[in-house]
């Protein structure tokens, strides 16, 4: 039998065979004829993760950061994870209701899928973390806190040019070949202030490390040890004019008030503070409730995501009066020792403005007139620069006397480094003809030359023009940031550079500066007098008027001054304006006067700690405003402005 | 060496042993692979039995044992026990259908003190022994129409008993035995019609049913065209060749889509379909393309051992139980898969070389039973991995992950070594 079927026992040697050979054929198609399955298995276990650098730290001149990272933790979810958890118990610190919790159990699904970790609730408030930190091993696997670095304002001051960080908007992430196109979604970007002017140098250098995945893309290490990768470059420190101090005070004495400070170095143009009234903490827009807090700022009646220093265009009053001599001056139409008969007012225009003064002699020369501040005189002034012959015409010498508004910074933007700065407003001659209808003369808005009618500007570009005087003829573009750490661009150069304005002698320019050390020493302004320092400045009391209903009604008097000290060695060129105050020496004077003594003395002297005192407390805010505003009670929820108090306490105290 | 141990392995087959031993060591280093990450504490995995190779170091050890139990057993009690082991595991199966345990859709386990066991796997040495005993039984005439059926009945009997426990692809591996019977005697026209039968279902698949059925009538009329004058002699040619034509028209037309809508199970219609190239369902088709994708990136020489990206990841579905191929396909390439498919065919035709060499007809029918099971998985276990067979899942014989498949099959094989110790002693 055995011998009858030995062929069967080959047949079934050659099915075996041939079988197999249809295997090995198909392997070798499959493993060395196709290379696809390569390129293939590529696609599947490659993963490219962007690293994200941490973003840079924002200091004051002193060193101080004033804007730096700090740890958040966002709450994550593996839903395969979760696994017989005290639900009520999670839903209970967290602060929600077992339907939101499956709601979002829900969306995370949707979103990442069942496998992968993605946000169950992100950047948890502080008291929340702690009490989650403590039970977490109640709910882990399938819940993890995961570290969140978010932007974190120290001293909980300086949100009108700091700005904030938010997650990258679609319409900007849509414009594939813009500044943005490096941006994925998700991604973070500087919104507003020195966040978004310096985003490129603050955000650093993104890394991206290749990692090998499995099936349900967990990573699982990295792709040949890293071979590939590019490491992720911290962004740059910037460094600050600021002082940190000063903003501590500004913004604590322009609390109940509507207006704003500006401080700068003459010598750099640096700028040591700037206040936009009212503000808010800028942590506010930090954290977990961001989105939350915008709304309410957006909506609030007293606009605090307004930036009143660079936005403002306010009519500068008799604060303009120096800059009207100074033009004056340089055109050649007055010398120094020119004098104006005032007898009250000036009637040269067919009506009657009113001056402050009526003795005789109070405008004998320019000193004189700038220490008592005669309307009439700097009218006069305006006239002479405009129908100076010189120029050939009013219209010509109009445009003239703008063209030199604009070389002090008036009506251009300055090109400080935060973004959204307004214009100003010039009585150029497009717009006089516009008001006027082509018919005009130096007459028209012969108010300008007091700071009054077609003129707006803004406290920053009030300051510079300071700088200007301080300086006796030259500026240097305001700006926050004095140096970048370990940057070599020149992104900072055009700061650096000098701006020479006026060409005209010390003598005469010394004429409007004793005129404005008079005023402090014995006019309007004697509130900013500092011991043993020479200060010179000068309050503006601006008439106002807004539109009411369609009805112009004239509002109560912004209140003014301006100034820098001291006088031979400046320092410090200042700024303020707050709004329906009153008079410039009443607000303007007392607060400006502390932040020069300050920043001059580093102290604030004893006969001032009850002025600080009454600054920190008067509200000037209309009531109306005030009543419907909700951004004390915004303010008062956040959590680190305990460093800013701490910050004013040790100011007082020393 | 000593006397006792002389006599210890006196009649061992050492070259299926060694392949043996060879052939586990690859399964073993093959799941070893598809588990381990970089960090994996070793020794701790070892101990604490969390991984499958782990486990499966454990599983080799008692199938070490089991193989020194049956080489100590005499063989003549294989022989006596062959109806009774056929009987105990008819029993086990009927008993799973009963109080089994369902794992992914089938409905095969048994559950015994934190083990999981399918009697399906166990079945197969049974069948095998009590085919052995039939077939070399004195009462036995294999010529005879009624012992084909009943050696038939003994293999399909288990075979329907699976079925029904959702285990198609173990069911398929006792289609195996039908080799054997052909070795006995089985006429080669069964297995020519068998053949044809595949032909026919994989035409009835892929071709309108139609289209079809205007072939099978060409065909018909030119076949009884050319045989006009043999039909003229013998009208019962006429006859045949007429119900074979009405045969295969009412399977393509009638059979074939009733099966398909009413028998089959819908992931096993679209399986098909999936591997019949009909249907491109993503989902369907995910575990044979990332099966592809894993043995095709291998490459000529492969990644290098514990390289392979797609198999360490999880890509792969039950890569180390049925995908286990896929490991050694894109570790080792073209060339290592060529080497360890040549294993096999070394170990399959040594085995028919022993069945051969036999003198008791038990013991070569047995043998062949061993041969045929092992290369029935062979086959369709690697054509699934590389797309020539629907994905059925059915284990690699000693390679895959698993206790019972491994213990069933070192039982086979050592039973088989046993009888071929003994081949002078005539066994019935």
């Amino acid at each position: 039998m055995s011998v009858y079927n030995q062929p069967r026992k080959r047949v079934i040697q050659l099915i075996i065979l041939g079988m197999v050979s249809l295997i090995v054929m198909r392997l070798f198609f499959l493993q060395v004829v196709e290379t696809k399955y390569s390129k293939l298995a590529d696609a599947n276990a490659h993963l490219r993760k962007v690293i994200y650098p941490s973003r840079g730290i924002i200091y004051d001149r002193n060193g101080r950061a004033v804007l730096r990272n700090e740890a958040l933790y966002d709450l994550m979810v593996t839903p395969a994870n979760v696994k017989k958890i005290d639900t009520a118990y999670l839903c209970e610190i967290l602060q929600i209701d077992m339907e939101e919790f499956r709601k979002r159990i829900t969306r995370a699904i949707n979103k990442e899928g069942r496998v992968r970790p993605s946000v169950f609730a992100s950047l948890l408030p502080q008291d929340m973390y702690g009490k989650l930190q403590e039970s977490m091993y109640m709910f882990q696997p399938g819940f993890e806190l995961v570290l969140r670095p978010v932007r974190s304002y120290t001293y909980g001051v300086g949100a009108s040019f700091l700005g904030y960080i938010s997650e990258i908007p679609p319409s900007l992430l849509a414009d594939s070949l813009g500044r943005w196109s490096a941006y994925q979604q998700g991604d973070y970007l500087g919104r507003t202030g020195l966040e978004n002017t310096y985003e490129s140098i603050l955000m650093g250098q993104r890394g991206i490390q290749y990692l090998v995945k499995d099936n349900l893309n967990r990573p699982q290490g990295s792709l040949e040890n890293g071979e590939f990768d590019t490491a992720a470059v911290a962004g740059k420190n910037l460094r600050l004019a600021l002082d940190i101090e000063l903003q501590v005070l500004g913004e604590r004495m322009m609390q109940g008030k509507v207006g704003s400070i500006v401080a700068i170095d003459p010598k750099t143009g640096g700028i040591l503070t700037m206040v936009s009234g009212p503000t808010f903490d800028p942590n506010l827009l930090s954290g977990s409730y961001r989105g939350q807090n915008f709304n309410k700022l957006y909506q609030d009646t007293s606009s605090p995501l307004y930036n009143r220093a660079i936005q403002a265009m306010y009519p500068p009053g008799s604060t303009f009066k120096p800059i009207t001599g100074l033009i004056a001056l340089d055109e050649g139409v007055i010398t120094p020792a020119f004098g104006y008969p005032c007898r009250g007012g000036y009637a040269q225009c067919g009506r009657f403005i009113r001056c402050t003064h009526s003795n005789p002699g109070h405008a004998a020369n320019m000193r004189t007139a700038m220490a008592n501040s005669c309307n009439a005189y700097f009218m006069h002034l305006y006239r002479l620069s405009v129908d100076n012959a010189k120029w050939g015409g009013t219209l010509k010498g109009q445009a003239k006397w703008v063209e030199y508004l604009n070389t002090m910074g008036f009506g251009v933007r300055l090109g400080v480094d935060i973004p959204s700065e307004a214009r100003g407003i010039v009585p150029d001659t497009g717009r006089m003809n516009y008001r006027y209808r082509g018919q005009w003369n130096s007459c028209s808005e012969v108010y300008v030359g007091m700071g009054q009618g077609l003129l707006g500007v803004t406290p920053l570009q009030l300051a510079n023009a300071m700088c200007i005087l301080a300086n006796r003829g030259h500026y240097y573009l305001p700006h926050f940031v004095e140096s970048i750490d370990g940057d070599r661009s020149d992104i900072l150069k055009k700061y650096k550079e000098k701006h020479s304005v006026a060409h005209i002698s010390d003598e005469a320019f010394n004429s409007v500066v004793l005129g404005m050390e008079d005023v402090v020493t014995h006019g309007t302004a004697r509130g900013a007098q500092i011991a043993g320092v020479a200060v010179c400045g000068k309050t503006g009391t601006a008439e106002n008027k807004a539109r009411i209903n369609g009805k112009i009604v004239q509002l109560k008097d912004h209140s003014l001054f301006v100034g820098f000290a001291p006088k031979d060695d400046p320092k410090i060129a200042i700024a303020v304006v707050v709004e329906n105050a009153g008079f410039g020496s009443t607000y303007a004077v007392p607060i400006a006067s502390i932040l020069m003594e300050k920043y001059l003395t580093d102290t604030i002297s004893a006969k001032r700690m009850p002025i600080l005192q009454r600054m920190m407390e008067t509200v000037t805010m209309s009531p109306e405003m005030r009543a419907k505003s909700k951004l004390d009670s915004l303010n008062k929820v956040n959590y680190s402005t305990a460093q800013g108090d701490d910050l004013l306490r040790k100011i007082i105290a020393n | 060496m000593n006397r006792s141990q002389a006599k210890l392995t006196a009649g061992i087959d050492w070259p299926v042993f060694g392949l043996y031993l060879a052939l586990v060591f690859i399964g073993f280093l093959a799941i070893f692979a598809a588990e381990y990450r970089e960090g994996d504490n070793i020794v701790q995995n070892l101990l604490s039995q969390n991984k499958n190779w782990a486990r499966q170091v454990l599983w080799l050890g008692v199938s070490m044992v089991l193989a020194t139990g049956i080489w100590l057993t005499d063989s003549k009690f294989f022989t006596a026990t062959a109806n009774l082991f056929y009987a105990f595991g008819i029993l086990l199966l009927l008993m799973v259908l009963a109080i089994g345990t369902g794992v992914k859709g089938s409905h095969s386990w048994l559950e015994l003190g934190g083990f999981r066991f399918q009697p399906a796997e166990f079945t197969k040495l049974c069948t095998n022994l009590a085919l052995a005993k039939y077939l070399s039984s004195m009462e036995t005439d294999f010529t005879k129409m009624r012992s084909r059926l009943i050696a038939s009945a003994m293999v399909l009997a288990p075979c329907a008993i699976i079925i029904l426990q959702n285990e198609t692809g173990l069911a398929l591996v006792y289609f195996a035995f039908f080799l054997v019977m052909f070795r006995e005697g089985l006429p080669g026209i069964i297995l020519v019609i068998a053949f044809s039968g595949i032909i026919l279902v994989l035409s009835a698949l892929l071709v309108d049913k139609y289209i079809l059925f205007y072939i099978f009538t060409g065909i018909a009329a030119l076949v009884i065209y050319f045989s006009r004058r043999e039909i003229r002699r013998k009208r019962s040619r006429l006859v045949l060749i007429l119900s074979i034509w009405a045969f295969c028209a009412a399977f393509v037309m009638f059979i074939v889509p009733f099966v398909f809508t009413k028998v089959l199970k819908d992931y096993q219609v679209r399986r098909i379909e999936v591997m019949l190239g009909k249907e491109n369902d993503p989902k369907a088709t995910y575990n044979t393309r990332q099966s592809m994708i894993a043995i095709g990136s291998g490459g000529f020489w492969g990644k290098g051992y514990l390289k392979g990206t797609q198999t360490r990841f999880d890509f792969v579905p039950e890569q180390s139980t049925d995908f286990i191929f896929c490991t050694i396909g894109e570790d080792f390439g073209f060339a290592g898969s060529i080497v360890f498919i040549g294993l096999y065919v070394a170990l399959l035709f040594r085995i028919i070389f022993i069945a051969e060499r036999q003198r008791s007809t038990f013991s070569r029918v047995y043998a062949y039973g061993v041969a045929s099971i092992i290369f029935f998985h062979l086959f369709i276990n690697i054509a699934m991995t590389i797309g020539l067979a629907p994905v059925i899942g059915i284990p690699l014989p000693l390679v895959s992950y698993g206790g019972s498949s491994l213990m069933t099959f070192t039982m086979l094989i050592f039973i088989m070594l046993r009888l071929d110790a003994d081949r002078q002693m005539v066994l019935r």
